[in-house]
């Protein structure tokens, strides 16, 4: 493969995993979301903070940790390996399933705000028309929470492209499985070789530009919250 | 009352390092490829009680501290983890060319944490027997550059190719067998030596005749080039009681 190829590849490795990536996280944080917008419950605290963890920790930590729990000793690769997945480092998969825990706070917390900003009466108007809980969800809720939704799945999608340390520990730089454009752009920086450098980092500012501008533009009334 | 301010503020400073260093005493900064941190911190421990001198170290991967010297940081030695970088500063005019010496040498070592998986000639790499092999970046590493011709001259790498996995430094790659990721996979053998005994698992030491001697050079940078402390940390590193600290870490000397 010519090198123009190799970041070609890298590429769309990065689109496909950061759409598979998004997909899941819309629809494992929607639930989560609904949960600690509405419950009373006293997990409340502990589940936010779990889900607000990898905005705190380092990369590396997590990177780190998921090494060690989906490796073949690990608790995680035990499972995975008895359940006829094989493990997980070094796959598409694996990558998959880092990068839906690390950007889990983007996508949970801005449906979470969104729901919470409708507030009780929408609903209990709902239900006083005889709209199920069902129904109100998605007849009332969903639809409101429409610019929480939009700036959970661009920023999930955006954070997921930008993601390097974890990738790095997990990935083992397999050209079109786990070789995704953050990585490549650091190994041609630590290879000298700053000109390929440049039009991967270069096209990474411009992306990343171009996605918050869509995101403030789309959403003009409140600011996304990561 | 005002003497007494300004003496403790002068403590202060003092126990901040603000201050002016006592004169006879310099300061090194000196900037060390990440493989060679453990010797490095104890080499300078030894340095700084012979000398009186302080050896202050950043540690980073080859490549990047190389972008850092290029760009002007304020390192005066450079102990690179390859013998090319230390001569492109050269050639750049970013350090003294006659100043850079090969301080170790690394070796090659094909190591599993687990007892009879790898032989003493390598022929588990022709078996097939496992499910990932761990090398260090080819592109961007020593070892990974050693491995990767060790693989070619066995002519084991077509047959590789898929069970390849890359760690992005050296030390990452240790992370991969070391954790069982990799069941297998080519290290150094400083690596493998922890307080000065062998770690257990099963190893074959590459003969040399598979690689290029992976040449660890230190060069003097410019910035450093009237510093005493710089020239007394090089005359240091090339004592025997250095060389003594080096060999006990896994590395070869020329």
């Amino acid at each position: 493969m010519t090198a123009a190829s190799q970041d070609l590849a890298a590429v769309w490795l990065t689109l496909k995993l950061a759409s598979v990536v998004t997909v899941l996280l819309l629809i494992i944080g929607t639930p989560i979301a609904w949960w600690l917008a509405r419950t009373r419950s006293r997990l409340k605290g502990a589940v936010g903070a779990i889900v607000a963890l990898p905005l705190v920790l380092p990369p590396t930590v997590i990177g780190f940790y998921l090494l060690i729990t989906m490796g073949p000793h690990g608790p995680i690769g035990r499972l995975t390996e008895a359940l006829g997945l094989g493990v997980l480092p070094f796959t598409f998969s694996g990558l998959v399933v880092a990068s839906v825990f690390y950007s889990l706070p983007f996508v949970v917390q801005p449906i979470q705000n969104a729901f919470e900003a409708i507030g009780e009466r929408p609903l209990e108007v709902a239900s006083t028309l005889r709209a199920g809980p069902w129904d109100s969800f998605w007849s009332v809720a969903v639809p409101l929470a429409r610019p929480g939704f939009l700036s959970g799945a661009i920023l999930g999608f955006a954070h997921t492209v930008g993601e390097f340390g974890v990738v790095l520990m997990i990935g083992g730089n397999i050209p079109e499985k786990t070789r995704v454009v953050s990585v490549q752009i650091y190994d041609h920086v630590e290879a000298l070789a700053y000109t390929q450098a440049h039009w991967l980092a270069g096209g990474m500012v411009l992306f990343s530009f171009a996605v918050l501008l869509t995101l403030y533009t789309l959403n003009p009334g409140r600011r996304a919250r990561p | 009352m005002f003497q007494r301010l300004s003496a403790s503020l002068g403590a202060l400073i003092a126990v901040l390092g603000l201050g002016a260093a006592p004169a006879r005493a310099g300061e090194v900064h000196v900037a060390v490829a990440a493989n060679f941190t453990a010797p490095m911190q104890k080499i300078a421990a030894a340095f700084g009680a012979d000398s009186g001198h302080r050896a202050v170290l950043a540690f980073g991967a080859t490549g990047k501290l190389y972008a850092q010297i290029a760009n002007g940081a304020p390192f005066e030695i450079f102990m690179s983890a390859d013998d090319e970088t230390p001569a492109r500063l050269a050639r750049e005019g970013l350090a003294k060319a006659p100043s850079r010496f090969t301080y170790a040498i690394g070796r090659l070592v094909l190591w599993s944490p687990d007892e009879g998986v790898v032989d003493d000639r390598g022929a588990v790499l022709q078996s097939g027997s496992f499910r990932h092999l761990a090398v260090a970046n080819p592109r961007t590493a020593p070892y990974g550059a050693a491995a990767m011709s060790t693989l070619e001259k066995l002519g084991a790498l077509p047959a590789l190719g898929p069970r390849l996995v890359q760690g992005e430094n050296i030390t990452q790659t240790f992370q991969f067998v070391a954790t069982g990721n990799a069941e297998l996979g080519f290290v150094a053998a400083s690596q493998l030596l922890k307080d000065g005994k062998a770690l257990g698992g099963s190893r074959w030491d590459v003969p040399a005749a598979f690689y290029e001697p992976i040449r660890q050079d230190a060069v003097l940078l410019v910035k450093g080039a009237d510093n005493p402390a710089a020239a007394a940390l090089i005359a240091f590193l090339k004592s025997d009681k250095a060389r003594a600290m080096i060999r006990s870490y896994g590395y070869e000397l020329p």
